[in-house]
């Protein structure tokens, strides 16, 4: 259903693109020298149901444009940028003439300026991604989905007594992207999810929640909501009791869902703009080995149906696969254009770009690959460690590598998970974490862009009672 | 009423009328609902950087829309457009309608407009002013940092500004109308020793007019603080790991007020039974020397606000009242569910999302031992004067923030500065270990951000230095 529009100007334009395109004709008559048009449409609908009855409905949709020009001969270009969420011709002449006006204030920077016609681009094909059938069911049905996702985990135990709710999401976001040097580009996102968030209390009146999520690109592949909420309850029930435990050194296992929180932290050490600054500790570690050599990382953002694919990046180049680490050694850097130019290497495709500000850098899918042992196999080693299934806080400093984040989880005693665990802190330094992944399991599963198995780092310290 | 159509933004800029507003309440109660509100929102907003002493990019955005509520019960349907044209508004309206079920059964008994403070300046001069005065603020910031010390080898300095205008009409009477300014001056910087490396990061502002930075705030400030914190950091020491006795400095380290108590006490969590506070209203929560207090009535403070983003008036409410609990922070629809007053907290984060309750400016009110007599108090432990975010687990009451300069006390002095470390703690229980409260509130400088539900607003915080008893430190040192 979905469709990459192949790049040629041949192809007639649709009228978003068309009207892309005219934008950044009128730039360039406002006295812009290049100039790059986004413009976005999303819609959405959310109901939240708890215990039973619908708490809230919403469904609604917005637009906007955002347009980047430059001034200046190459080699020597000023920026600036300017969005709105009206487009009147009143709206978008102010639009485009605001945007040249702010860029004669900022700095003339030999670094600035589109992509390279060689380096533009996009996927052809079928990507997988848009699926008109999310917004397929009538409101009462989806209302349905979200009532069967609580229920079932509200059924799954009498202490399964009060509730977050249960949830059904759709979304649909369109992209077109035009610039002054013949880039036009759009694409179509689908996104549905079924969660449930049960609260579970003990006769002593501790409560604990957590959560589970199914989401997709079509409803044909979300989870059923009774599976959800039996995993939502099994995860809430087995928080029950926690308890804080000693300061100590042990064997820290992070679950999937919280393995995937060190991805991104590897993508923020790897992120161009990071290390043109100095301002991650993997500047200037490219061929070195910055992680134990059971660790490889791979950012691709051309996977069909994945939630980090898209036919082309921020700036209109393709997507692609890059290797970020390869069996323990820094491989690549994710760049844009601008930080490719800053370090004297091309872009690897990974920038991103909203309506407003400057280019960024963004991963597709970027996941840690599976090794050979299961979770279990994983567990059964550990005589006695600490099984994370939440981190809390921003405690990570990029700069240092120094880690030290709030946890809860269950304990390991002897291979298996006994009790549950609370308030206490796991910290350390990325640098040497990374360092210390003696484990890797083979439980890999997308459930978003940024996907880990199951692994295991020594050396942390626990910080509790 | 009459509505002052030729003085009110949304009348003047998108043609919106009196006659309008009523069909669109009108429309948004045909289903049965037992109140509607309307909440239009017109930001423009600019934000201008400095990176390696270029100004590399300057960007301002303008958007505008209506959001349509109509509450059911404990039932709310939402809706929202990004065109003002009468058609659209209706469909929102009909769409929002939608969460009731029934015949239309509701008057409107016309609007009142609602009294408001004067909080902000107003003046609307900034946000249309030229780029050049906040260019040269983050000139000046980024000038300062690097004359600070020659280990300084990275500055980024940033502006942002946003003009808010906001109107809100409900089908209980209520007509409100506000104009939010909001500043804030940043400066993050790295220094290099060698093989050492280390970050610093400061800034403030407030709703505030550009003057604001030409006093004591000045750019100068803010870099010469975060290039302070940047150099002391390339020697910390690892921060140490266990419970200890810990001193919270004044200002931002009330970042731990809104993360153990704030949030457990809005009160849609304690009007569905899942806050580790339900049921704790009159009960002790902290030592008797605590006080804490949330004002939205603050002039120029980040979290203050004439009105709420349901048109009430915001207010001082007080939280804990020496040690015992003493109220929740409320929105209408909160109010009206408890039969509570309504304490003028709904705010959202845009006309894109449903209100809900959420602080202002949350602080701890002074108490009478000084500042010095509570570090030397302390034989070993820690001692905490900045922070980074925060963030709460509201139904088991934990929640962590994160220190990003601190030392370490020994027999009552404080010595080395130690690495990044996160604390954490629960809710209910911390504020008991409270054993000192010092004479010297400060709230911060103007640089909170809060995020729930998806959902980020503006909030100040504040606290006077404090001894906790106990608390957990999350180092890797002994």
């Amino acid at each position: 259903m979905s469709t990459a529009t192949p790049i040629s100007s041949a192809q007639s334009k649709t009228d978003m693109q068309q009207l892309a395109a005219d934008v950044v004709e009128r730039a360039l008559r406002a006295g812009a020298t290049e100039a790059e048009v986004v413009i976005r449409e999303g819609d959405e609908f959310s109901t939240l149901v708890r215990l039973g009855q619908v708490e809230t409905l919403k469904e609604s949709g917005a637009r906007g444009i955002g347009v980047r020009v430059f001034l200046g001969s190459s080699g020597a270009h000023r920026t600036a940028n300017t969005s709105t969420s009206d487009f009147t011709e009143a709206g978008l002449d102010q639009l485009v003439r605001g945007a040249v006006d702010l860029a004669q204030v900022t700095s003339q920077d030999p670094f600035a300026g589109l992509p390279e016609q060689g380096a533009m681009g996009q996927l052809d094909g079928n990507l997988d991604l848009y699926y008109e059938d999310v917004y397929s069911m009538p409101a009462a049905e989806r209302i349905e989905y979200a009532r069967r996702a609580e229920a079932a985990a509200l059924a799954a135990d009498p202490r399964l007594k009060n509730s977050d709710g249960g949830s059904f999401d759709a979304a649909t976001g369109h992209k077109v992207m035009a610039n002054s040097r013949g880039f036009v580009g759009e694409y179509r996102r689908s996104y549905c999810s079924v969660a449930a968030m049960p609260i579970a209390q003990t006769e002593q009146g501790g409560m604990q929640r957590d959560y589970w999520f199914s989401s997709a690109r079509t409803l044909g592949k979300l989870a059923s909501p009774e599976s959800i909420g039996a995993e939502a309850a099994r995860r809430t029930l087995r928080r029950l009791n926690a308890r804080r435990v000693a300061t100590q050194r042990v064997p820290i296992v992070f679950a999937p869902e919280i393995a995937r929180s060190l991805v991104g932290n590897i993508f923020e050490a790897a992120n161009g703009d990071s290390i043109y600054r100095g301002a991650s500790f993997w500047a200037n570690q490219l061929g070195q080995q910055v992680a134990s050599s059971n660790v490889t990382v791979i950012d691709d953002g051309t996977i069909p149906g994945l939630f980090g694919t898209a036919p082309f990046d921020g700036e209109g180049l393709p997507t692609r696969r890059t290797v970020v680490v390869e069996n323990g050694v820094l491989k690549n850097y994710l760049l844009n254009t601008y930080t490719g130019r800053k370090l004297s290497m091309q872009s690897t495709g990974n920038a991103s770009r909203g309506l407003a500000g400057t280019p960024g850098i963004g991963a597709g899918n970027l996941f840690l690959e599976n090794r050979s042992v299961s979770p279990q196999q994983l567990l059964a080693d550990i005589k006695v460690g600490f099984y994370v299934t939440e981190l809390m806080g921003f405690g990570v400093n990029m700069v240092t590598g120094d880690y030290s984040r709030g946890a809860a989880g269950l304990w390991i005693e002897n291979g298996e998970l006994t009790f549950a665990v609370e308030e206490i802190t796991i910290a350390g330094n990325l640098k040497e974490m990374l360092n210390n992944i003696t484990a890797i399991a083979n439980d890999l599963e997308f459930r978003s862009a940024v996907a880990a198995p199951t692994l295991r780092i020594d050396g942390m310290t626990i910080a509790g009672a | 009423m009459t509505f002052p159509e030729h003085e009110l933004h949304f009348f003047q800029r998108f043609g919106l009328s009196g006659r309008l507003i009523e069909r669109c309440l009108g429309e948004a109660l045909s289903a049965g609902g037992d109140f509607a509100d309307l909440y239009f929102e017109s930001i423009a907003s600019t934000s201008i950087s400095v990176d390696e002493s270029l100004v590399k990019s300057a960007s301002q955005g303008v958007s505008a829309g209506c959001g349509i509520r109509v509450c059911s019960g404990d039932r709310t349907g939402y809706a929202y457009t990004d065109d003002l044209s009468a058609e659209r508004l209706m469909r929102a309206a009909r769409t929002a309608a939608l969460i009731a079920n029934g015949p239309s059964k509701q008057q409107m008994a016309g609007f009142r407009e609602v009294p408001k403070a004067s909080l902000y300046p107003i003046s609307a001069a900034d946000a249309d002013a030229g780029i050049a005065p906040k260019l040269e603020l983050v000139m000046r910031t980024d000038r300062a940092a690097r004359a600070y010390d020659p280990r300084i080898v990275q500055v980024r300095a940033g502006f942002n500004d946003e003009l808010r205008h906001i109107l809100i009409a409900a089908s209980d009477g209520t007509f409100a109308h506000d104009t939010q300014p909001l500043a804030r001056l940043n400066c993050y910087v790295i220094a290099r020793d060698g093989e050492k490396n280390s970050r610093g990061g400061s800034g403030g502002g407030g709703r505030v007019e550009l003057n604001f930075f030409e006093g004591d705030k000045s750019p100068e400030h803010f870099a010469r603080e975060a290039a302070r914190q940047a150099i002391l950091q390339l020697n910390a020491v690892p921060a140490p790991a266990g419970d200890m006795e810990v001193v919270l400095g004044p200002g931002w380290p009330g970042v731990l007020l809104h993360e153990a108590v704030g949030h457990g006490l809005e009160a849609d969590f304690n009007r569905k039974k899942t806050s580790a506070f339900t049921g704790l209203i009159g009960q002790k929560v902290a030592s008797s020397k605590v006080t804490v207090v949330d004002n939205g009535t603050m002039p120029s403070r980040r979290g203050s606000l004439n009105v709420d983003d349901e048109g009430s008036p915001t207010q001082e409410t007080v939280l804990i009242e020496n040690g015992i609990l003493k109220g929740y922070l409320s929105d209408k629809l909160s109010a009206r569910l408890m039969g509570m007053a309504d304490t003028g907290n709904g705010r959202r984060e845009s006309y894109q999302h449903i209100p809900m309750p959420r602080m202002t400016n949350t602080y701890m009110l002074s108490g009478e031992d000084s500042p010095e007599d509570i570090v030397r108090s302390v034989k070993r432990g820690l001692y905490a004067v900045n922070f980074g975010g925060g963030q709460v687990d509201i139904t088991s009451g934990k929640f962590v923030f994160s220190a990003s300069e601190a030392y370490l006390i020994e027999d009552g002095k404080i010595t080395a500065p130690v690495r990044d470390a996160t604390l954490i703690g629960n809710g209910p229980e911390a504020l008991k270990y409270v054993s000192m409260v010092g004479n010297d509130l400060a709230l911060d400088e103007g640089i909170g951000t809060c995020g729930k539900d998806g959902q980020s607003v503006p909030v100040g915080v504040g606290m006077p230095t404090i001894k906790l008893d106990r608390m957990t430190v999350g180092g890797t040192g002994r």
